[in-house]
């Protein structure tokens, strides 16, 4: 992977968003600071309601805020109508112009910055190489699959060099198979291009597929910046650890911390080590968090971390999961990749003991 | 017993016999109210003038040779209608200028209209409509109530000292322009709503996205969409502005005679059936030629934007 340089493409300060106004008034984004870098495939990930959109909507001009800054390598652009901004967006529904070819949908933004025609025409070409449209050129929007309408719009927002690409749930209307196909496509893309990506998705195994970094939004605030991994590995709150993946959440008392390291105090006596938000410094109780596979499953011992009933044994083919009940009642599930043999003695309603790792659990600001 | 290709062949039969006896009215009422009517007018275009109006079932081609041609009354020599040119062309251009006139006032109207939310789109669209439930002569004669010398636009002027006499504007082209494209404007406003409504404003934004100045998106995404109802609009201007005969009358003071005042003295006074006949179906004729060329001309471009 190439080393991303550190200069920012866009920088959203302290952006805030009020639609309607007195009693009715909803703020969509509140006090919303972000910085995503040159080159980067940055992800809002949120569930529907947000802000995720509104915040894409902002940076495209689409909306205006209310409040705050969004700077474009460093240039308020906020105030700006979205044909004075070096920004294109492929919409959520495409919106692909129904009166024009395939090919005029591509050149239209390149038309309207008044190019010569035949750099419009090269370039168009080239585009429809990128998207591997060539055939189609000729065609109707109308006349293509939906795939195929996705290609398109991305070809007419990339044609005109943005300086960063905006994407608004881009694949929510393709089929499984084809939004697997797209996401890989969308990844070269941003490569070959060198140009910045915002994606909007709700979809969280789409943010960890694509992104180089993902923020995860909720209730018009960015809960947490950070890598496919950070954000996996690390959620630093619950709505974040819960929203990604599947969690088993316990609570525990810290025992001692320093360093972004912790001791907790489960409630089975035992104490294990675990992670710290950054920045955060704990006391009493807390709630950690530790993904089904990271925790490992034994003989119940008083060497484990926790011990539990098998309440479940779920085969899913790659792996299997075991629905825990522990000794205090709460469900604890964990995930084991399976391979080829025989099973290994758990049974259902058997005792058993669960290990967590020294870098496994991760406790959580709220 | 029947094959099943059989019965499928006897439904279809007595589909396609129903379909026949339902609309039979509707094509009944057709034919007697508008193509019958019709054919007669085209008969008397050929016949001789009664003396006392009417006809005389005698074959005549002097209707039509006279609806350009003037035929000398010294030397019988045949010479261009002039008068009946000037008509025309007076009656083409007032056709004209009204359709772009309430095309301009029209077109922002149903823009306006459309962007509104769905609750108060309903308002706007019953506002449009109300004019409709009013004569077309009282309207007339409330256009005429405002711009008269002695009206509420002359009466604002004057009270304000912007002008020291009254504004001539009734009985002018201008006034006649003026009703018209008030009358008219509705007719324009609702089949351009009607496309207005179903735009996908989202392209709108993919075009602002892309550059397009808010001129552009205009010239090159929403009136190509719209286009249908804009050409729907112009035709259900055009052809009742070419033939309208009472706001003329009324606002310009029956000074200049319009394709309408023609046809209806040769009915009257001028007690000449065949000539009315002959204009009338001239008249028409010029219609569909105006359309023909004007469909075929948007549908074309519309081609080749897409």
């Amino acid at each position: 992977m190439p080393e991303k340089p550190d200069r920012n493409a866009i920088e959203v300060v302290n952006v805030s968003k009020i639609f309607g106004s007195g009693e009715g008034q909803v703020a969509a984004l509140d006090t919303v600071s972000v910085s995503i870098r040159e080159n980067e495939f940055f992800t809002l990930l949120g569930p529907s309601g947000c802000g995720k959109t509104t915040l894409l909507r902002l940076i495209a001009g689409f909306d205006f805020p209310t409040a705050g800054e969004i700077l474009l390598y460093g240039q308020d652009i906020a105030p700006l109508p979205p044909f004075k901004r070096p920004v294109n967006t492929v919409f959520q529904s495409y919106a692909l112009f129904p009166h024009m070819t395939v090919a005029d949908n591509i050149g239209f933004g390149l038309e309207m910055l008044g190019k010569p025609k035949t750099e419009i025409k090269a370039r168009v070409a080239e585009m429809l190489k990128l998207v591997k449209m060539e055939a189609l050129a000729g065609r109707r929007t109308s006349q293509i699959s939906g795939g195929q309408q996705q290609r398109v719009a991305l070809a007419r927002a990339l044609a005109p060099q943005p300086k960063v690409l905006l994407l608004d749930e881009p694949l929510s209307a393709l089929d499984y198979k084809l939004r697997k196909e797209m996401q890989i496509e969308l990844k070269r893309l941003q490569h070959e291009t060198g140009i910045t990506f915002i994606f909007v998705t709700h979809d969280q195994e789409e943010a960890l597929t694509m992104s180089d970094r993902i923020a995860v939004m909720s209730s018009g605030k960015i809960l947490q910046v950070g890598s496919p991994r950070d954000i996996y590995d690390r959620p630093a709150e619950r709505f974040v650890a819960d929203f990604i993946g599947e969690s088993n959440f316990l609570k525990a008392d810290v025992v001692g911390a320093t360093g972004g390291r912790a001791t907790v105090k489960l409630s089975s006596g035992t104490e294990i080590p675990a992670s710290l938000p950054e920045g955060f410094s704990p006391s009493g109780k807390v709630t950690i968090v530790v993904r089904p596979e990271h925790a490992q499953l034994g003989a119940a011992s008083p060497s484990a971390s926790l011990s539990g009933t098998v309440e479940n044994i779920v085969y899913l083919g790659t792996d299997t999961h075991f629905h825990l009940r522990l000794a205090g009642g709460e469900p604890f599930i964990v995930r084991r990749q399976n391979s080829r043999g025989a099973g290994d003695g758990i049974v259902q309603g058997g005792q058993v003991g669960i290990m967590i790792g020294n870098d496994a659990a991760q406790v959580l600001k709220d | 017993m029947a094959t099943a290709e059989e019965v499928a062949k006897a439904a279809e039969r007595r589909d396609v016999r129903d379909r026949w006896l339902l609309s039979a009215p509707a094509l009944l009422v057709i034919f007697l109210a508008a193509t019958g009517p019709l054919l007669i007018v085209l008969i008397y275009s050929f016949l001789t003038p009664g003396p006392y109006g009417d006809v005389k079932w005698q074959f005549s081609p002097d209707a039509w040779l006279s609806v350009f041609m003037e035929r000398d009354i010294f030397d019988d020599t045949l010479s261009l209608a002039a008068a009946h040119v000037t008509i025309f062309w007076r009656s083409i251009k007032l056709a004209v200028v009204t359709t772009i006139a309430t095309l301009a006032l029209g077109f922002p109207t149903a823009y306006f209209m459309a962007t509104r939310s769905e609750k108060t789109r309903d308002l706007w669209l019953f506002l449009i409509t109300i004019p409709f439930w009013t004569n077309l002569l009282i309207r007339t004669f409330a256009v005429l109530q405002i711009i008269r010398n002695e009206g509420i636009i002359n009466t604002i002027l004057l009270k304000l000292g912007i002008v020291s006499a009254p504004v001539q504007i009734l009985y002018t082209d201008t006034a006649i322009l003026i009703g018209m494209a008030y009358v008219y404007l509705p007719l324009m406003v609702l089949p351009i709503y009607a496309s207005m409504e179903k735009l996908d404003f989202r392209l709108v934004e993919a075009g602002y996205d892309l550059y397009a100045t808010r001129f552009k998106v205009l010239r090159k995404i929403i009136f190509p969409l719209v286009k249908p109802g804009v050409i729907a609009g112009s035709i259900l201007v055009f052809i009742p502005a070419l033939g309208a005969y009472v706001t003329p009358s009324v606002l310009g003071g029956g000074k200049n005679m319009m394709l309408s005042n023609l046809i209806e003295l040769q009915f009257g006074q001028g007690r000449n059936w065949p000539l009315g006949s002959a204009l009338s179906i001239t008249v028409m004729i010029i219609v569909m030629v105006a359309l023909l060329a004007y469909v075929r001309n948007a549908g074309k471009s519309g081609v080749r934007h897409g």
